[in-house]
């Protein structure tokens, strides 16, 4: 099992965490429930307390190790400084404006990408979205500070880069409200058979 | 009796035989209730710009400088002047109430509520007069920004929040004052025992010993199990209140030498070891404070709702111990998107410390629920559904948190409206004001002399129309954060239109059902009372089912 993308994972999230919450749900709800009845009602199942105990550390330990596994940016991340990027995109805010490469860019499917990105005011966020809104990565722009993000692109199509972070009112027309940072179409991953992302 | 009658008298309530410690029990919560009316309606605009340019309401909202400085204040006025009071004044009275004695000082509580309701006051009027609005985030060095905001906002906004833990201060004061005080059951007990029972010492040495088949270490622990969790939450009270304190004294230093046409370099400042020490104070707030104060209320409940011993109390104690160290050691989930931050910090601070929040906060449930399921069968009173709905609010929020504080999942949900609704909106909203909401009821007839609320049917209006609402609201902006909708972001064309006018609608649920909670109370204690209740108090009582005894220091 593996997730090659933010969608694909966030769609496995939706799915289980909604399962968990109907679940937690409703064993509160049968405990409301057989609280107040008179007529004791018998255990399904016994659970011991260490079992319990048990079943809480690995959910908290296991999640990680399963994230990890089938997450493939996690190792990129903690590993980016050994990895030798195809491409390199060096940008630096300032003002609540984007300095971008001169040249557009353009990243072929499955290439390793590092984003260098500079802040040189405030904090900001570095994101890229979707078309339809979902976001594919992002990471916090720390003024002063390194904020290298290693990525490689699993699916093609033209992305939206914003700031995640808020860094005041002034990344907003003061009238309309509409995002300045916006940069429609900042990267294009191509060569894949079939646009996927850009649908 | 006629409605107008009720409305101006209330049902039985009767200010005047209220003690000093009612009294100002009942002020904070008060003010609590005020603002949290003031912090719903300020969710509902929010919630409503979402939706879209169509959202009836005025244009002005629409604007980012307005936005912005409601979402700055919206958590200032609901976490301290809203819950922070309420717990507060819920403890004011509960400290003295467990252990038997006066509180310390009423006079030092009556200053407590006031500044803090001054500090809140004086904080939204910074955000609605100068628009100032750097989030409660206060990332450096935009709250220091002159450019983006006007000095005199910045100023006002620092001397509100300072106010509010000046007062927060005076609460901590007061609680160990009250604890330490060595007078009735505790006459002969020495500091160091309270000390050791404080911090859940003795839980943890009677659970050794009874694994090594030693007698118990302690028969009789000196503090009741709540105190020793309302001790404990204090401490990180103590230090989140010191961090804030220090930010907040940075970003004055900064905008006085500006008012005097220094322009110092905000870079002097570094903006990841700032961001470190914030969030290590912030987080105390949440995964501390709020998580400990809970569990010790869950237990407090449990056993007042059952009339029974907590199941596994050793276990509890040593669970808030432990806790101690969690809670210190967590906040670099909160920095997992920040690319300078130390990879090993990430690692073990930010995922391995963090998922034993899910160890604590469990163990907090389970005891909870054991305590209920064995005194079984039980009446369904809305102290006890309440606690349930506190349950699954915790249930729900708890896991959505550790979920994220993982490197992996926070890449792509960091900063979304996943963190704000489905975990710490749920969290605050569910989890911790249900909770709070059975202690209101527990404590009512304490707190007002037996006083008949005016309609039950209304607080069950209230419960079913707040948990669905809460939950809902949170479900829905759960959605559209892993649809990539941002937490911190103005979106004017009603990108997310569909999960947000759900969510304004489960909202308004959470909002009438505070209209409703609030016609019950005022009707109950009716509106003379109300005014009563800030009148000074004939008895100077500071305790409540002792021998009258007034205050240490003098009300």
């Amino acid at each position: 099992m593996s997730f090659k993308t933010s969608v694909e994972l966030l769609s496995f999230h939706w799915m289980a965490y909604t399962i968990y919450a109907l679940l937690i749900i409703s064993i509160i709800a049968w405990f409301a429930y057989n609280l107040t009845r008179k007529e004791r009602v018998k255990s399904i199942v016994r659970i011991p307390f260490y079992g319990y105990i048990a079943f809480l550390v690995a959910g908290g330990v296991g999640h990680h190790i399963f994230t990890y596994n089938t997450i493939p940016w996690v190792s990129e991340d903690i590993m980016r400084h050994e990895i030798k990027p195809n491409q390199t995109f060096d940008i630096t805010i300032e003002n609540h404006k984007w300095t971008l490469p001169s040249q557009k860019m353009v990243v072929r499917k499955g290439e390793k990408v590092l984003f260098n990105v500079g802040s040189k005011d405030l904090t900001y966020g570095f994101g890229l979205f979707r078309k339809d809104g979902t976001m594919v990565t992002q990471m916090q722009v720390l003024p002063n500070h390194k904020n290298d993000l290693l990525w490689t692109f699993h699916e093609c199509g033209s992305f939206d880069l914003t700031s995640t972070e808020y860094a005041g009112p002034d990344q907003y027309d003061e009238h309309t409200g509409k995002d300045l940072m916006m940069v429609k179409d900042a990267v294009e991953v191509i060569g894949c058979d079939e646009k996927v992302a850009s649908k | 009796m006629s409605f107008v009658k009720t409305l101006i008298n209330g049902t039985d309530f009767d200010h005047t035989k209220l003690n000093a410690l009612q009294k100002v029990t009942l002020r904070a919560v008060v003010m609590s209730f005020l603002f949290y009316g003031l912090v719903a309606i300020e969710g509902m605009i929010m919630r409503m710009v979402q939706t879209g340019p169509s959202a009836p309401i005025p244009k002005m909202f629409f604007e980012p400088d307005h936005y912005f400085s409601i979402m700055t204040v919206h958590p200032i006025v609901g976490i301290f002047g809203s819950t922070y009071q309420l717990v507060f004044a819920a403890f004011m009275f509960l400290v003295p109430y467990l252990t038997k004695k006066p509180l310390y000082s009423v006079k030092l509580a009556n200053a407590v509520w006031l500044l803090i309701t001054i500090g809140t006051a004086l904080a939204w009027i910074a955000g609605f007069i100068w628009q100032y609005a750097p989030l409660y985030t206060l990332y450096w060095p935009l709250p220091a920004d002159t450019e983006q905001f006007k000095i005199v906002g910045g100023f006002v906004f620092v001397i509100g929040v300072a106010l509010i833990m000046v007062g927060t201060m005076g609460f901590i004061y007061n609680i160990y004052a009250t604890i330490f005080a060595r007078v009735g059951v505790h006459k002969n007990k020495t500091t160091k025992e309270l000390l050791i029972s404080g911090f859940g010492i003795d839980g943890l040495m009677n659970l050794i010993h009874k694994l090594t088949g030693k007698p118990p270490y302690s028969k009789e622990p000196a503090l009741s199990l709540p105190v020793v969790a309302i001790f404990r939450g204090t401490v990180d009270t103590f230090l989140d209140a010191i961090v804030i304190l220090s930010a907040g004294i940075l970003v004055l230093v900064y905008l006085i030498a500006e008012s005097a046409g220094v322009s110092w370099d905000v870079h002097a400042v570094d903006a990841l070891l700032y961001k470190n020490w914030f969030w290590w104070g912030l987080d105390l707030v949440a995964d501390g404070l709020v998580l400990i104060y809970v569990a010790g209320s869950w237990y407090l409940l449990a056993t007042i709702i059952t009339g029974q011993k907590l199941f596994m109390e050793n276990v509890a104690r040593a669970a808030l111990l432990l806790e101690l160290f969690v809670s210190w050691m967590v906040w670099s989930h909160h920095l997992l998107a920040d690319q300078p931050q130390p990879e090993m910090m990430k690692l073990v601070s930010g995922e391995m410390v963090t998922a034993f929040e899910l160890l604590t906060q469990g163990l907090a449930l389970f005891i909870t629920l054991v305590t209920l399921w064995k005194a079984r069968p039980l009446k369904m009173t809305p102290p006890l559904a309440y606690l349930l709905g506190g349950l699954i609010g915790f249930g729900l929020a708890v896991p959505a948190g550790i979920i994220q504080a993982d490197m992996g999942m926070n890449r792509v949900l960091h900063n979304t409206q996943w963190i704000s609704f489905a975990h710490f909106h749920i969290a605050l909203i569910v989890g911790l004001y249900m909770t709070l909401y059975s202690a209101l009821y527990v404590l009512w007839p304490l707190v007002t002399n037996n006083t008949t609320l005016f309609s039950k049917k209304l607080t069950w209006a209230h419960f079913w129309l707040y948990l669905i609402g809460g939950v809902g609201m949170g479900a829905l902006g759960g959605m559209a954060g892993l649809d990539g909708m941002l937490r911190r972001h103005l979106y004017v064309d009603g990108e997310f239109n569909t999960l947000m006018v759900g969510a304004a609608i489960f909202g308004s649920m959470v909002l009438i059902a505070w209209v409703i909670f609030l016609f019950n109370i005022v009707m109950s204690v009716g509106l003379k009372g109300l005014v009563g209740i800030f009148m000074p108090a004939k008895d100077p009582t500071a305790s409540y089912g002792i021998e009258p005894e007034p205050a240490a220091v003098k009300a």
